[in-house]
């Protein structure tokens, strides 16, 4: 006989209640990329948008930039951290398989005992977060959840491979999720399209690193076996990006019962300004929408590159609490993740 | 109804023309995308989508690489057009 099962109480509705970020200290121009690369500044600005990056170093690691990032998102929030029930973690960049870096985080931040682990959805995993965090809230799992991306893409970055040499950066962008009493984050439109799978990829396995075992990985000019990196056919991640993304975009648009007129701000995964240019376009944004281009900046950070952008686009005044903001992540996988979330 | 290919290279001119901003009598089927006209690999893939849509074909990634010069386009959409 099966038994009558008490269901959580959640809350009615979720809501992003706080953001924060860290950049890394370090600065690198284009111009220090020129130095591992054939290229120029002029073409690496007309193929990305891309001026500058910041590249973490040694004690910047993934942990510390997303403590620091959540420290002002917890802040932000209003909240304290004992009030955070789950800790989820976005990367692709922490290189320690086990235990969890949300584990650790979590510990630091002072937070007790939460739920903590980390998904791995590459640049599309802020969205996927924002999913969990916003169903464990619904669901009455958690009243508080710490939705973290945190990447530090410069230790996957082939600096000799003159197509991605210029795009990754590091940093870590934060959001603590809470209950709500109104309509705060509407349906996340997700998936997957594993047939794409070696678009957007780590060069090598990690396995392939065992001793004995190092034929046929990829060297260096002086024949040093290269660490992974990630690589991407990037004519064909532009067409996926910029046409089938929009759909993507529209959809989740039309989930959450608004138009783009309705929108006050676009946040698109930062992965290159041509990109995003060539998105507002097709999806005829109206010009009163505001759309992040912190990339000109920040570089490609995958999972961080939204909440970074959404905390600078309220810092400057872009953005306001309170606006209506489209969202949209997308990457290796392929993977993808579209919502529209009022702005704390 | 299927489009000729003085009508191709007229269409192509005014996608070339609304994507890099070159003027339509310049796109001729002797120019090439990347030398001449200046459309570099990311807005070809926005010329290919937009040549797609206008002229009901295909044209899948691995078959834009081979297409150097509007005359090579030309060529393609012609045949492959349904």
């Amino acid at each position: 006989m099966s038994a009558t099962l008490r269901v959580g109480k959640g809350a009615p509705y979720a809501r992003i209640m706080g953001v924060g970020g860290y950049r890394p200290t370090r600065v690198v121009p284009n111009e220090e990329i020129l130095k591992y690369i054939d290229s120029s500044d002029e073409w690496i600005r007309s193929r990305s948008g891309i001026v500058t990056r910041h590249w973490a170093d040694e004690d910047e690691t993934v942990a510390e930039m997303a403590i620091a990032a959540s420290g002002k998102a917890i802040a932000d929030a209003g909240i304290t951290a004992e009030q955070v029930d789950a800790v989820v973690v976005s990367t692709v960049s922490h290189f320690l398989q086990t235990p969890s870096v949300a584990t650790v985080i979590a510990h630091r931040l002072g937070a007790g005992t939460p739920a903590a682990f980390d998904i791995s959805a590459a640049c599309a995993g802020f969205g996927y977060g924002l999913t969990v965090g916003k169903g464990l809230i619904v669901d009455g799992s958690a009243e508080h959840v710490l939705v973290i991306g945190v990447e530090r893409l410069s230790d996957l970055t082939d600096k000799e491979d003159r197509s991605t040499a210029f795009l990754f950066g590091d940093g870590a962008g934060a959001v603590v999720l809470g209950p709500a009493q109104e309509p705060s984050m509407g349906p996340t439109v997700w998936g997957s399209e594993g047939d794409k799978a070696d678009v957007i990829a780590q060069t090598v396995p990690w396995d392939r690193f065992r001793v004995g075992d190092l034929e046929g990985l990829p060297v260096d000019a002086e024949g040093q076996v290269k660490f992974p990196a990630l690589r991407q056919e990037g004519q064909t991640v532009f067409r996926w990006a910029v046409f089938e993304m929009a759909k993507v975009a529209q959809q989740a648009l039309d989930a959450a019962g608004i138009t783009a007129k309705d929108l006050d701000v676009f946040i698109p995964h930062q992965a290159n300004m041509r990109i995003i240019d060539s998105m507002v376009k097709t999806l005829k944004l109206p010009e009163h929408v505001a759309v992040a281009r912190d990339i000109e900046t920040t570089g490609n950070t995958s999972a961080a590159s939204i909440p970074l952008a959404m905390e600078r686009m309220l810092a400057t005044g872009q953005a306001k609490s309170g606006d209506t903001a489209l969202v949209i992540g997308f990457g290796a996988g392929l993977v993808y993740a579209a919502t529209v979330v009022t702005l704390p | 109804m299927a489009a000729t290919k003085e009508e191709i290279i007229e269409g192509l001119a005014e996608i070339v023309n609304e994507i890099a901003g070159i003027p339509t009598e310049e796109v001729t089927v002797e120019k090439s995308f990347t030398d001449d006209l200046d459309v570099d690999s990311l807005s070809m893939v926005e010329v290919v989508v937009a040549a797609e849509e206008r002229f009901s074909v295909k044209i899948p990634d691995d078959d834009v690489k081979g297409l150097k010069t509007v005359g090579d386009a030309v060529g393609y959409i012609f045949d492959h057009q349904s």
